[in-house]
């Protein structure tokens, strides 16, 4: 698998998520040197900004950082759980990459969303409807991309949900897949069982991952590349085993000692 | 009928007042215009409360005029008591004449039933309708349902009929079964039975469906598409009357109403009271057909 720059999967932007009113100054004014992301002139609060980064075919990235560093809102922008305040991400099997997936209507995000992406939620609760029943909301899905063969539907959710019983709920043939936290709130030996089946899905199906976590064995299992977060920016990436081994940034090496 | 005349004369003519009946009339261009959306009204104040078909009232009296033939039934039946009292108003305060005929009428108000023979291009159909809102059942939020209505995303009532399905063996909607109209929006079709349901689609007649207690008007225009939800392999299906038939006439491909006597033994009797008169009387009858009702028909021939 080439990583040139042509042959990109997701690519996004200057992704920037801004609570409240910025001003002209709220972006130089906040981020890691500041180690704060609420802009001391407007208070407006920084959850994400100039982000970079390209996910390529078959590969898993890993974000890390503390809590409230802005990687849960990196994915969930990602995924149409919010609405971006600047920046744009382009999707390679959504028009060849050639527009911009945070400014479609919500028609189009939809279809992205039950076509072309696949998000697991740390609560359970965020990605199933709890009034219908678990085979209901596999079929929730199915029927979202339209499958409307009940025979069909039936035999494809009583195959996922003898599977496993942990909270992975989309494991569709979808190009990419984003994973929030997953194993946090989990014993260990659950743990294990969803890492492995995190890995068993990247491996038979190539799927594209981006794996948010702020536990780095968990990063350091799963993934090829990670960016570390601060504060609302990316303050270090590259290759998760060098990151680990050999970090660079003043916090990323903090958060190796730390947690290793 | 000339002592109807001091009431005529009392109020303005169909009750309403002629800037309100001209609101309904304007919404209602806008339902006909965008067939099975919900449009919002002003549900003025009646002489009955909301809820006991103000709706379908507020829809027959805006669209009246001196020379209908209005027919109004409860059920099927022109009877009973919320079918009298609706009748007697409407001839109160229009002077129109009234009918149980359902091939002499050009306004037809009813309540859960549509007639069972076929209208023509020349009657509107008037429905009392509680619950406007087909995804009510999965989505209680109306700004969401809206929202879901604006983006065509069904799939939780999808969903809803999957689980039916899968617990039941089969989708339970004894009456408002959904239905998709023009290829767009899913609508309820007021409770009517399953029975009914084909006989909306593709219809000569004009279909006006007004929500009093809810504010909504909607309508399905003469010859629109209207299809039951169904899935590949699961589909919908009318009742099933194959094993009785009406002890009046003994037919059987009519909506056939369940009878117990004073001796405590069951019988069936064809729900329509205008339809079953007239096979009594042996009068001509031009009955509905749907796909349903013929392929009843093949096959008992």
């Amino acid at each position: 698998m080439s990583r040139n720059d042509d042959n990109w999967l997701l690519r996004v932007r200057n992704l920037t998520k801004i609570y409240g009113e910025p001003n002209d100054k709220t972006l130089s004014l906040t981020g890691p040197l500041f180690n704060s992301n609420i802009c001391p002139e407007t208070d407006s609060i920084v959850a994400c900004a100039e982000i970079d980064f390209d996910l390529y075919p078959g590969e898993v990235l890993g974000i890390v950082g503390e809590s409230g560093s802005g990687k849960s809102t990196v994915v969930k922008l990602l995924y149409f759980d919010m609405e971006k305040t600047l920046g744009g991400a382009w999707l390679r099997p959504y028009t060849n990459g050639l527009s911009n997936i945070l400014e479609e209507s919500n028609q189009k995000k939809r279809f992205i969303r039950n076509n072309l992406m696949g998000m697991v939620y740390q609560n359970p609760r965020d990605g199933l409807n709890f009034r219908f029943s678990s085979g209901g909301n596999i079929a929730e899905k199915l029927i979202m991309a339209g499958q409307m063969h009940v025979g069909d539907i039936r035999a494809r959710a009583s195959d996922l949900l003898n599977k496993t019983e942990v909270p992975v709920q989309r494991m569709d043939d979808r190009p990419s897949l984003f994973l929030d936290e997953v194993t946090t709130g989990l014993d260990v030996s659950v743990q294990a069982r969803v890492l492995d089946l995190i890995r068993e899905l990247q491996q038979d199906l190539g799927i594209a991952m981006i794996v948010v976590s702020h536990d780095l064995s968990v990063i350091r299992m799963l993934t090829d590349r990670t960016l570390v977060m601060k504060d609302g920016r990316i303050v270090e990436s590259g290759l998760t085993d060098q990151i680990l081994q050999d970090p660079q940034h003043a916090y990323s090496q903090l958060l190796v000692s730390s947690l290793l | 009928m000339v002592e109807n005349k001091k009431y005529v004369n009392k109020y303005n003519f169909a009750f309403i007042d002629e800037a309100t009946k001209k609101e309904i009339r304007r919404k209602l261009l806008k339902a006909v215009a965008i067939p099975g959306y919900q449009v919002p009204y002003s549900s003025p104040e009646m002489p009955i409360s909301r809820g006991w078909g103000t709706g379908g009232l507020h829809v027959t009296l805006a669209v009246i005029g001196k020379a209908d033939v209005f027919k109004i039934i409860d059920q099927g039946s022109d009877a009973s008591v919320n079918a009298c009292n609706l009748r007697e108003f409407v001839h109160m305060m229009t002077n129109c004449k009234t009918t149980y005929d359902t091939t002499e009428a050009t306004l037809i108000q009813t309540r859960h039933r549509i007639v069972e023979e076929e209208l023509n291009e020349n009657q509107i159909y008037i429905y009392q309708v509680p619950q406007p809102e087909p995804l009510r059942s999965v989505e209680r939020y109306e700004n969401k349902t809206r929202q879901m209505h604006g983006e065509a995303d069904y799939a939780k009532m999808w969903v809803s009929l999957y689980e039916s399905f899968v617990r039941h063996g089969d989708i339970m909607f004894g009456a408002g079964y959904p239905v998709k109209v023009n290829d767009r929006y899913v609508m309820a079709p007021s409770p009517i039975p399953k029975w009914d349901i084909p006989n909306i689609n593709d219809s000569k007649a004009l279909h006006l469906f007004g929500a009093g207690r809810e504010k909504r008007l909607y309508a399905v225009p003469p010859y629109t598409k209207v299809e039951p939800l169904e899935f590949e392999d699961v589909k919908f299906h009318p009742e099933d009357f194959s094993s009785y038939e009406c002890f009046k006439t003994g037919y059987n491909k009519a909506y056939l109403d369940e009878l117990y006597f004073d001796d405590g033994s069951k019988h069936y009797v064809i729900n329509d009271s205008n339809f079953l008169d007239k096979m009594v009387g042996h009068a001509p009858l031009n009955q509905h057909s749907n796909k349903y009702l013929d392929k009843l028909k093949h096959e008992q021939e």
